[in-house]
């Protein structure tokens, strides 16, 4: 076990310089840089003046030295200088990250909290008119676009309260904050939700049909302790897999669910950054969510050996 | 002289108004704004967008500025700011400023004429401190230096005379910086003289004002701060106004098939339409064959049926103009009934029949229907490019020019445009002032760096700077005519229309004033006051 712990930290560690690399180099074959950003923004160009900042902000050196320069201040923990603000690119990513956590972990919640419970609910009661009316609901949940949906609980909001769950000041206490976050959380949840859900039916629609189930049935075991602590445990699996991959997505990905409901967290910042040209930003940014993924992806394969005692990762 | 008196009148009335018990107005709240996207910086010296000037003039003090409280921007409301009164000399090449005294900057240093000198070297480029981007280097190429009479006189020195000058020291592009702060710091927590002190700027997401306690106009600001939520999304920002989270839109932000679902949704809401002085325009490459050939740039302005581009647009409430707003909001433009008699712009009848001669002209160039000039029609990837770009391409399909659209990415843009690497596009230009000196200088000279389409004629250049030198206005204005015409018999920058849009606000909020020939210039605040 400890050998296949370390075998997989250095392959993090691989896959973060190889992802460290392919954010450096798609960055830049991105046309424009920050120095044609700003003067289009002017309505001009001063090729001396462009040269003149390009020089400024470094951009006028080779590229493996610009790699050098930004992984060298990575493992010390200087991030640069973001091009647009001029201040440390730290100071503008640090304070973003728990709002998109909060949003995060929130969506995450909710959407455990409705997937598995209707998932089994619709394995058990298959073919009723329960389970058809839940796969409709997951269906929804899975084809209606997140900005329409955040849209139209917007406009319902504005229209039936007068109100807008929408940030646009400061939250008062964290409760506020939570209410303010539980309404885009619901619209990113309801997503998550349809997929656990499908993906709970389906793993108990197989495990219910396995010998172990008919001998605990046989041997009078409850219905509900044979749903949720015979079945449920060998079902869940490849749930955890999902909502481990679903857990690193809405770290970056809330970008729809960021911008309608004015939410300052990193996904609306890292597609602004990416508008400006604002290499540090972005490439720490996307670092950041690389990091992520890498480490909840092998928290994921942690929890196996947790949830399945047959699966050992050998020596 | 003459303006000189008006100088001085201006000077004397701002004055009275300054010491005048404000009894209307209350003061006391924060006024609440939606910005639609984040500002590139803070100094509105290197910067060319409202995103800049709406938050920031209100910030810092010009020498002279347009009467906020006046909707038309002209000579005669240029009101003093910092400067207290000014006169020209005999020889019309030198402008004194007497500056205000006692004015202390944001961060407690006084304001000096040493401060007004920094400034002009930051704008000719002579400054040790450099800036970043230099948009309006242009507008200044007539200043030879400045000169400090004393701490409290300052006098401004010309290659030649130009009368338009004082408007381009009106307008909210030209702010006076303080010496004692460097280009850097101007750009993320700017610092000036004027009713609102910049607190607090969190990107992507807010930005805060405080009243400024020492103002030297007393009595005001009436408000206690300013606070900007940045909003990029359309929707959301819309729907937040309607729901009373703010109490104001951003300038000029609803269009005009928006402004139903405003009012829908905010019965109460006062909007009012004005002009932005931005033109949608055609360009064209004329380095780049076959449109280096007259006829065809000829042919493609004969096509354009404007009425069909505002009514699609605008419901009808754009404007057609040539390379200056058009009357009644502009003061230098062409009037409907000039427009009228010029190829392009008739309307029904006369339009089909200029269409259909641009047809003949085509066929005898070669094109027909079944063999249609093929080009790629290239614009930015903005919604306002790219919806007209569209009817472009339709138009242009009757006189036998099958057009492609080509989105270019809006970070390139421009650059793409300044090297030539396209042949046919649709771009947007905003002016800043409603004069001459900024409209057609900034657009149309060969030297200017804002000249994007590098349309350059040394004859037009020279009329352009001819009217520049003009004292009598109705001389200037009879010369900037003539030059309007000459650009749209030389196909320039065939202008298709000038843009009108709504701003939006709750009833609660008074003392706002739109500009209505610039959206750059009214955004000083300081006359805005809550009644609740």
């Amino acid at each position: 076990m400890a050998t296949y712990i370390i075998r997989r930290f250095f392959l993090m560690i691989l896959t973060l310089i190889g992802m460290s690399i392919l954010i450096f180099v798609m960055l830049r074959l991105v046309p424009g840089n920050i120095s044609d950003i700003l003067f289009d923004a002017a309505g001009m160009v001063n090729e001396a003046d462009k040269a003149r900042l390009e020089a400024e902000l470094g951009l006028d050196k080779p590229i493996i030295v610009q790699y050098w320069t930004w992984i060298s201040g990575l493992m010390t923990g200087d991030l640069g200088y973001a091009y647009v603000s001029e201040k440390p690119a730290l100071d503008e990513i640090l304070p973003r990250i728990p709002v998109t956590a909060k949003l995060a972990l929130l969506a995450l919640i909710f959407s455990v909290l409705i997937g598995v419970p209707l998932g089994v609910i619709s394995a058990v009661k298959q073919d009723s008119i329960l389970d058809y009316s839940l796969r409709v609901f997951s269906l929804s949940g899975l084809s209606l676009p997140s900005f329409w949906l955040a849209l139209l609980i917007l406009m319902a909001f504005v229209h039936y309260f007068g109100w807008i769950p929408i940030y646009t000041d400061k939250p008062a206490s964290i409760w506020h904050e939570i209410g303010l976050l539980s309404i885009p959380a619901l619209a990113v949840g309801f997503r998550a939700s349809a997929l656990i859900m499908r993906l709970t039916r389906s793993s108990m629609l197989e495990v219910l049909r396995q010998d172990y189930i008919r001998t605990a049935r046989a041997k009078g075991a409850s219905t509900a302790s044979v749903n949720y602590n015979h079945a449920l445990r060998n079902a869940v699996l490849p749930v955890i897999t999902i909502i481990g991959i679903e857990a690193a997505f809405l770290i970056g990905g809330l970008i729809v669910t960021e911008t309608v409901f004015n939410i300052p967290g990193v996904a609306r910042f890292l597609v602004e950054a990416i508008r400006w040209r604002d290499y540090p930003i972005v490439q720490n940014l996307v670092m950041f969510i690389a990091v992520v993924t890498v480490v909840v992806n092998f928290l994921v394969d942690m929890a196996y050996v947790l949830l399945d005692p047959r699966i050992k990762y050998d020596d | 002289m003459k303006t000189f008196v008006i100088g001085a009148v201006a000077a004397l009335a701002v004055t009275a108004s300054d010491v005048a018990p404000a009894f209307a107005q209350k003061s006391g709240g924060v006024l609440r704004v939606y910005h639609r996207d984040n500002a590139p910086s803070g100094s509105i010296l290197e910067e060319a967008t409202n995103s800049v000037i709406e938050p920031f003039m209100g910030v810092y003090n010009n020498l002279v500025v347009f009467d906020q409280t006046k909707p038309v921007n002209s000579n005669e409301t240029i009101v003093p700011d910092l400067a207290t009164s000014w006169s020209w000399d005999a020889t019309n090449t030198k402008l004194t400023f007497k500056l205000r005294e006692g004015v202390k900057w944001h961060d407690g240093k006084p304001f000096s004429s040493a401060d007004v000198k920094c400034t002009f070297e930051l704008l000719l480029g002579t400054a040790r401190d450099k800036l970043r981007k230099n948009p309006r280097k242009v507008w200044f190429e007539n200043v030879s230096g400045v000169t400090s009479n004393g701490p409290n006189e300052v006098t401004v020195e010309l290659k030649a005379p130009q009368p338009g000058l004082l408007q381009l020291l009106a307008a909210g592009y030209t702010p006076m910086y303080p010496c004692h702060v460097n280009a850097q710091q101007m750009r993320t927590e700017p610092v000036g003289t004027g009713p609102f002190k910049f607190a607090e700027w969190k990107r992507n997401e807010s930005m805060r004002f405080v009243k400024n306690a020492d103002y030297f106009k007393k009595g005001k600001p009436y408000l206690d701060g300013i606070e900007w939520r940045i909003i990029p999304n359309r929707s959301t920002r819309i729907l937040a106004f309607a729901a009373g989270e703010f109490d104001y839109t951003f300038s000029a932000d609803i269009t005009v098939p928006l402004v139903k679902d405003v009012k829908a949704k905010a019965p109460d809401a006062v909007c009012e339409i004005r002009p932005t002085n931005v033109s949608t325009n055609l360009i064209v490459n004329r380095d780049k064959p076959p449109f280096d050939n007259p006829k065809v740039r000829q042919a493609m302005d004969m096509a354009l049926d404007r009425d069909a581009f505002i009514t699609i647009l605008s419901e009808g409430r754009n404007n057609k103009g040539g390379a200056l707003l058009p009357a009644p909001e502009g003061q230098w433009g062409l009037t409907i009934e000039e427009l009228s008699q010029l190829p392009g712009y008739g309307t029904g009848e006369a339009v089909r029949k200029a269409q259909g001669e641009a047809k003949k002209i085509m066929e005898s160039l070669g094109y027909s229907a079944e063999k249609p000039l093929q080009v790629k029609v290239s614009t930015r990837d903005i919604a306002i490019y790219r919806d007209p770009a569209v009817i472009l391409i339709d138009q242009l399909k009757a006189i036998h020019i099958a057009g492609e659209l080509e989105v270019v990415d809006t970070s390139i843009w421009h650059a793409k445009v300044a090297r030539k690497d396209y042949a046919v596009g649709l771009n947007l230009t905003g002016i800043g002032v409603d004069d001459p000196d900024a409209g057609l200088i900034e657009n149309y000279t060969c030297a200017s760096e804002r000249n994007y389409t590098k349309y350059c004629n040394p004859e037009v250049d020279k009329a352009i700077f001819a009217q520049s030198r003009e004292l009598d206005v109705a001389k200037r204005k009879a010369m900037v005519k003539d030059i309007q015409k000459r650009l749209i018999a030389d196909v320039a920058r065939p202008i298709i229309f000038y843009g009108r849009n709504y701003s939006c606000w709750q009833p609660h909020v008074k003392g706002i004033v739109l500009h209505q020939n610039s959206i750059y210039n009214g955004a000083r605040y300081e006359d805005i006051w809550l009644d609740r």
